[in-house]
């Protein structure tokens, strides 16, 4: 049986300046042959520095921007080249929440005419929006209101409404909680899960931070430079990655009691430039590990056992 | 309430500064009595008007009694013919009036569609021939426009009427000739502003609503976008009479902006006084009106809305 979410081999590039009358633009790839399968009703957490494909990956599963190529089934249908009104169908079924609240929203509109619009655009009954406002906790005095007279936690809640409003399937969620305080960011985890617990929604959850991650995912994906370097479940994960550039995020992570601290956290230096990457392994220049083999041979994404990790040592170093 | 009264206030400001600086530049720019009388008139006869126009009190004095006059509704007497100044410049503001609104409606129709065209296939050949054309519009001197306009249609196809006020026809030439210049503008302001609309997360947010191309614009583009175009407007406004000095100038319209040159150069005080007067207060009520519009398009500044907003 296949997952219900698959991506299949995505990949995405970007033009990096102007190419001449006969000599293309140089493009770099910001997703480069990612893959990733998702059981209904579980949370995938993406994890990853900037700038290395996570809300590029987010924006192609939704099909937002266009892939250069591969693939995205959702429930066996593909999801990818569409006709129109096929791709607006579609959007019954996948929705996208992303980081900045209160630019997503329309300054104009008053949030219930922002929760109503998709209802209204898929021909729906529009008493869904007050029922979407109240699952996300806000009441009908906040549905009355503009974007600007609500705070940043209240505004990614209208976000997430508006999401819900459609009943979709699948949420993609695109850092929803890093511009939040440290307090609101929690309320806004814990509605997620109490969400998905309720309606059997199925998460992709694109975050930097590994604790959230942990908190909200059932499986964690790392990328690395526009690849996958490490797919596990979560338990297994964060027991021991294999990884190496994992291991590192993992490491870098602060830990509240410094006698509990791992290792030395291995220090990584900048990220090197998406639009050069290194040649082999791309995580090669910055890691501890590395051998001839490294610098030459890009390393596949291997199974051991439930699991995927793309390192040539990953064996010894674990 | 309060938001009106501020409006007011300095509604009132503008216009003390607007009649005061007009009142002391024209008597500083010479002697009006001279100026209108003829050069050969004999001393006498030159001081018996300065006597019936008022001229001969220090001019402090002038100053209080214009202003005493004035709110009898008095604006003074014309120089030229003896006629009540405000009646003679009132007869002429419907003229400059519909001049005027036609033009900007000219620009509005012609230069948002452009505008919104051009942003939406930004860096495509359409923008290009687009932008192209709104530059060669607005460095196109207004009065040289109106000069070719007459020498085709007037002289060589002799379809349309190369000056006065009759009919339909006469407005043509005149509102396109100080049309195109701000269709020119307005179509450069749209782009820009829609320019930096579209590429708004919540335009990112329709489209994954299954909002389709033309809902996007009509309802979350435009709206954001006209709030920096109507903010412009208001400001054209003014501008837009500024330049219907020269066009009804070169056509022979009989508006306000021909009498205000002819009156200025034959120091008719009264006339000038009046019609700067009226020309302030339209800026002024255009401003308003911009304000009024504002709140409508933009929630953020709406008087009195909300609680939460700092």
């Amino acid at each position: 049986m296949s997952a219900f979410l698959t991506a299949e081999n995505l990949r995405r590039s970007f033009a990096t300046g102007r190419g001449g009358l006969f000599r293309p633009a140089p493009r770099f790839f910001a997703v480069d042959g990612v893959s990733l399968e998702l059981e209904k009703g579980q949370t995938l957490g993406i994890v990853g520095e900037s700038g290395c494909g996570k809300s590029t990956l987010s924006k192609l599963i939704l099909g937002l921007i266009e892939a250069d190529g591969g693939s995205v089934r959702l429930g066996g249908q593909e999801t990818l080249n569409l006709s129109d009104a096929d791709w607006r169908a579609m959007r019954r079924r996948m929705q996208l929440v992303y980081q900045d609240a209160a630019g997503a929203l329309d300054p104009r509109m008053t949030v219930r005419a922002q929760v109503e619009e998709p209802l209204r655009i898929h021909g729906l009954p529009l008493g869904a929006a007050e029922e979407a406002l109240r699952a996300v906790g806000l009441n009908g005095t906040m549905a009355g209101r503009y974007p600007h007279e609500m705070s940043g936690g209240q505004l990614q809640r209208v976000v997430i409404a508006r999401a819900l409003a459609l009943e979709p399937d699948l949420m993609v969620l695109d850092e929803p909680v890093s511009a939040l305080d440290v307090s609101i960011q929690a309320q806004i985890v814990n509605l997620l899960v109490q969400l998905q617990a309720e309606r059997g929604l199925t998460y992709v959850f694109v975050s930097h931070d590994l604790g959230v991650v942990r908190h909200i995912s059932d499986r964690v994906a790392v990328m690395y430079l526009g690849r996958v370097v490490e797919e596990a479940p979560k338990e297994a994960f964060y027991d021991g990655p294999l990884h190496p550039y994992a291991r590192a995020l993992l490491d870098a992570v602060a830990v509240p009691d410094p006698a509990n601290r791992r290792t030395q956290a291995v220090r990584l230096g900048d990220p090197p430039n998406p639009a050069n990457p290194p040649s082999g392994c791309r995580f090669h220049p910055r890691c501890p590990f590395a051998t001839e083999i490294c610098r030459a041979e890009t390393p596949a994404l291997r199974d051991f056992g439930g699991r995927r990790a793309a390192c040539h040592h990953a064996e010894e170093i674990c | 309430m309060r938001w009106i009264t501020i409006k007011t206030l300095r509604a009132a400001l503008t216009m003390w500064l607007v009649v005061t600086f007009v009142f002391f530049v024209l008597r500083a720019t010479g002697d009006p009595a001279a100026i209108l009388l003829p050069d050969d008139i004999d001393q006498a006869t030159l001081e018996f008007y300065r006597e019936k126009w008022g001229l001969t009190a220090p001019l402090w004095e002038q100053y209080v009694s214009y202003w005493k006059a004035l709110f009898h509704g008095d604006f003074g007497i014309s120089f030229r013919n003896n006629m009540d100044a405000f009646q003679l410049v009132w007869e002429r503001v419907p003229k400059t009036a519909l001049l005027g609104g036609t033009a900007l409606l000219i620009a509005l129709v012609i230069g948002m569609p452009l505008g919104i065209l051009a942003a939406l296939y930004k860096d495509s050949w359409l923008d290009r021939v687009i932008m192209t054309t709104a530059v060669f519009g607005f460095s196109m001197p207004n009065f040289f426009l109106g000069i070719l306009l007459i020498l085709i249609f007037s002289l060589q196809l002799r379809m349309l009427p190369s000056s006065g006020s009759g009919t339909a026809a006469h407005l043509i030439m005149p509102a396109l000739t100080l049309g195109t210049g701000f269709a020119a503008q307005i179509a450069r302001y749209t782009r820009s502003s829609m320019i930096e609309v579209l590429i708004r997360p919540y335009m990112r947010t329709a489209r994954s609503k299954g909002a389709g191309p033309m809902r996007r614009l009509a309802q979350h583009a435009l709206p954001n976008a006209s709030v920096p175009v109507v903010t412009i407007l208001g400001f054209k406004v003014g501008e837009l009479l500024g330049w219907a000095v020269v066009t009804e100038t070169v056509f022979a319209w009989p508006g306000i902006g021909r009498l205000l040159t002819h009156s200025v150069a034959v120091r008719d005080l009264a006339v000038v006084q009046c019609i700067m007067i009226i020309l302030a207060l339209t800026m002024v009520f255009s401003n308003m009106i911009v304000d009024l519009i504002y709140g409508r398009l933009d929630p953020r500044v709406r008087v009195g809305a909300g609680t939460a907003s700092k």
